[in-house]
């Protein structure tokens, strides 16, 4: 019996659904019920932030780095910071790049926790959102400790961060790092060999090997592709590369190795985090160069030159050398880099935010096609997409 | 690892001496200017060849210089896993002249190029699909031109009587300000009158 003749038709997928993580608005042309193309339209949450950066002075711009990536904000802060301070030729105190990758690693915890448990919550299981989202707080907490805010911290500063850890919160964090595993040792018992998951995510949203580098595929989305790159191993930045830790690596390049990952990426975050209060030495929390980082709240009571320095660098701020950069870190999602053009004044020519999310949302296309409208959801709950730094 | 990539840019440029204008190291990078016609001849070069490997495309973006002749700079970051290396190619072009696409070459090109288009107004020449990406439905002008307002043209509410959000002309209570910081004694580069005759003497 030859089969009856399905019309095409077109579906729309949010910009309000749940499933969507965020304002995602998708036409879906549907065969019957399988995918035949995926046209993501973006830009719903476009706030114009380069546009915002060119106008504003050095230090006003980190905070809008929190709003992009609102899952891991100081991995944002980190990319710019780093890159100022490549133009301005400064380098942070060793205190101040022990807490910087602590506090990343917290980030990256806290990002992957989101995003683990709203996947698995997108494809049924809604026990380990609520046991991961206990153990966000926590993270979060450690956010408002050292910075005032839970999550658009605005911590990490050129030259260093803005202030010292406060006495005690190293222990806090060691005794976190200990009970955390525990937690992702129950995660892992629910979910990783779960029936209905495995029928959900096993062999969905397959992505080849020469896929993910034609796609530009960064971060666990491509080592789930068996890709062992990570810039934290790779082109290391601030104290990682006195940090010992492994980089996980799956071959199927599916939902469920995406899923893998990012399991096993938690753990070696811990591993990281536990090393950094390990080792973090003592001395100051930022660059002791007056006309970057501003003078102690105390001196500046006393000293004119003190008091003229924070008054200079908070109207003015410093002036950058004329310059380019192309400054790349490991966010939790990929590849986050910021490239920065100065003219020699005290505001950025030109910041172009490259954002891992903008790339992966790009192959959900090839991804979905052939598959059913359900996996769809799997597959934007597996490759770990934020609407903030997407449209930007 | 400068000498490495000042090394690779030789090579890179004795290779393509027709196509490569320049090329040259900045801050341990390596930045290499390119004519815009062979673009795609110097893109597929460094991608297969053995020496490069440039296999993935990480960002293209540009960055606009309203007072050169060929306004628009077209950058294209490619980093290379197997040597563990960044390269950035730089077209220059204006608002006319079109960019050929490098879509055939890196498919991640396709939403690059559409942000390029959608924020600048570079056109790229045989584009699959040169749709706006980011801005809205109906947007006029490119939002990352530097003659392009901070604050833009069109503001947009729900009005109560219509049933439907409404774009009207942008009203501001206080003009956006902006500071000139550049004190003539570091920053400014204009030349005060009689100076040039300091310089002579």
């Amino acid at each position: 019996m030859p089969e009856a003749q399905i019309k095409t038709y077109n579906i729309n997928f949010g910009p309000q659904h749940p499933a969507a993580h965020g304002v995602l608005r998708l036409i879906l042309e549907m065969g019957g019920e399988v995918v035949e193309r995926a046209d993501p339209h973006i830009g719903l949450l476009h706030r114009g932030t380069e546009k915002l950066i060119e106008h504003k002075t050095y230090l006003q711009a980190t905070p809008y780095f929190d709003r992009l990536d609102y899952c891991s904000p100081m991995n944002m802060e980190h990319s710019f910071v780093l890159a100022v301070e490549k133009l301005l030729g400064v380098t942070a105190p060793p205190r101040a790049q022990y807490i910087r990758v602590l506090y990343a690693e917290i980030s990256r915890l806290i990002n992957h926790l989101l995003n683990v448990c709203s996947y698995v919550l997108d494809v049924g299981g809604m026990t380990p959102l609520l046991w991961g989202f206990e153990q966000r707080e926590i993270l979060m907490e450690f956010y408002e400790r050292v910075s005032g805010a839970r999550m658009h911290a605005n911590y990490f500063r050129t030259g260093g961060v803005a202030a010292d850890m406060p006495a005690g919160l190293a222990e806090d964090i060691l005794s976190f790092c200990d009970t955390f595993p525990k937690v992702l040792d129950d995660m892992e018992t629910l979910v990783t060999e779960n029936r209905i998951f495995k029928q959900r995510t096993v062999d969905i949203g397959t992505v080849t090997l020469e896929q993910a580098l034609d796609w530009g595929f960064t971060g666990p989305n491509l080592r789930a592709c068996g890709v062992p790159w990570d810039l934290r191993k790779a082109q290391p930045y601030d104290a990682y590369p006195d940090m010992d830790f492994d980089i996980p690596i799956t071959k199927h390049g599916d939902c469920y190795d995406r899923y893998l990952i990012r399991m096993v990426e938690m753990r070696e975050s811990v591993k990281i985090m536990r090393q950094a209060i390990q080792k973090m030495p003592s001395g100051p929390h930022r660059l002791d160069d007056r006309k970057v980082s501003p003078p102690p709240r105390a001196e500046m009571k006393r000293s004119m030159e003190a008091l003229i320095h924070h008054f200079k660098l908070f109207t003015e701020g410093y002036h950058v050398p004329a310059g380019e950069t192309y400054t790349a870190t490991e966010a939790p999602k990929g590849e986050f880099a910021v490239y920065l053009v100065s003219d020699g004044t005290n505001k950025p020519y030109r910041c172009k935010i490259r954002s891992p999310g903008y790339v992966h949302l790009q192959g959900l296309d090839f991804m979905s096609r052939g598959h059913m409208l359900a996996d769809v959801v799997a597959i934007i709950g597996s490759i770990d997409i934020v609407f903030g730094e997407i449209d930007r | 690892m400068t000498q490495v990539l000042k090394d690779l840019g030789d090579y890179i440029a004795a290779a393509l001496a027709q196509e490569v204008l320049s090329a040259d190291v900045a801050l341990g990078e390596l930045r290499i200017e390119v004519r815009a016609t062979s673009l795609l001849k110097v893109l597929i070069f460094l991608r297969d060849d053995a020496n490069c490997l440039f296999k993935q495309l990480v960002d293209i973006t540009a960055v606009d210089w309203p007072a050169r002749e060929q306004r628009f700079e077209v950058v294209y970051n490619l980093l290379a896993m197997k040597h563990n290396q960044r390269i950035r190619v730089k077209v220059a072009t204006d608002e006319d002249t079109p960019v050929p696409s490098c879509t055939g070459v890196f498919s991640t090109a396709i939403w690059f190029e559409r942000e390029v288009w959608d924020m600048f107004g570079v056109l790229f020449s045989d584009h699959p699909d040169l749709r706006r990406i980011l801005s809205d439905y109906g947007f006029e002008g490119h939002a990352l031109r530097k003659d392009f307002p901070l604050t833009g043209y069109v503001e947009l509410r729900y009005d109560d009587q219509q049933k439907r959000v409404i774009y009207e002309p942008v009203k501001l209570t206080q003009e956006f300000r902006s500071f000139d910081f550049l004190s003539p004694w570091e920053g400014a580069t204009r030349v005060l009158p009689g100076d040039e005759k300091a310089e002579k003497s």
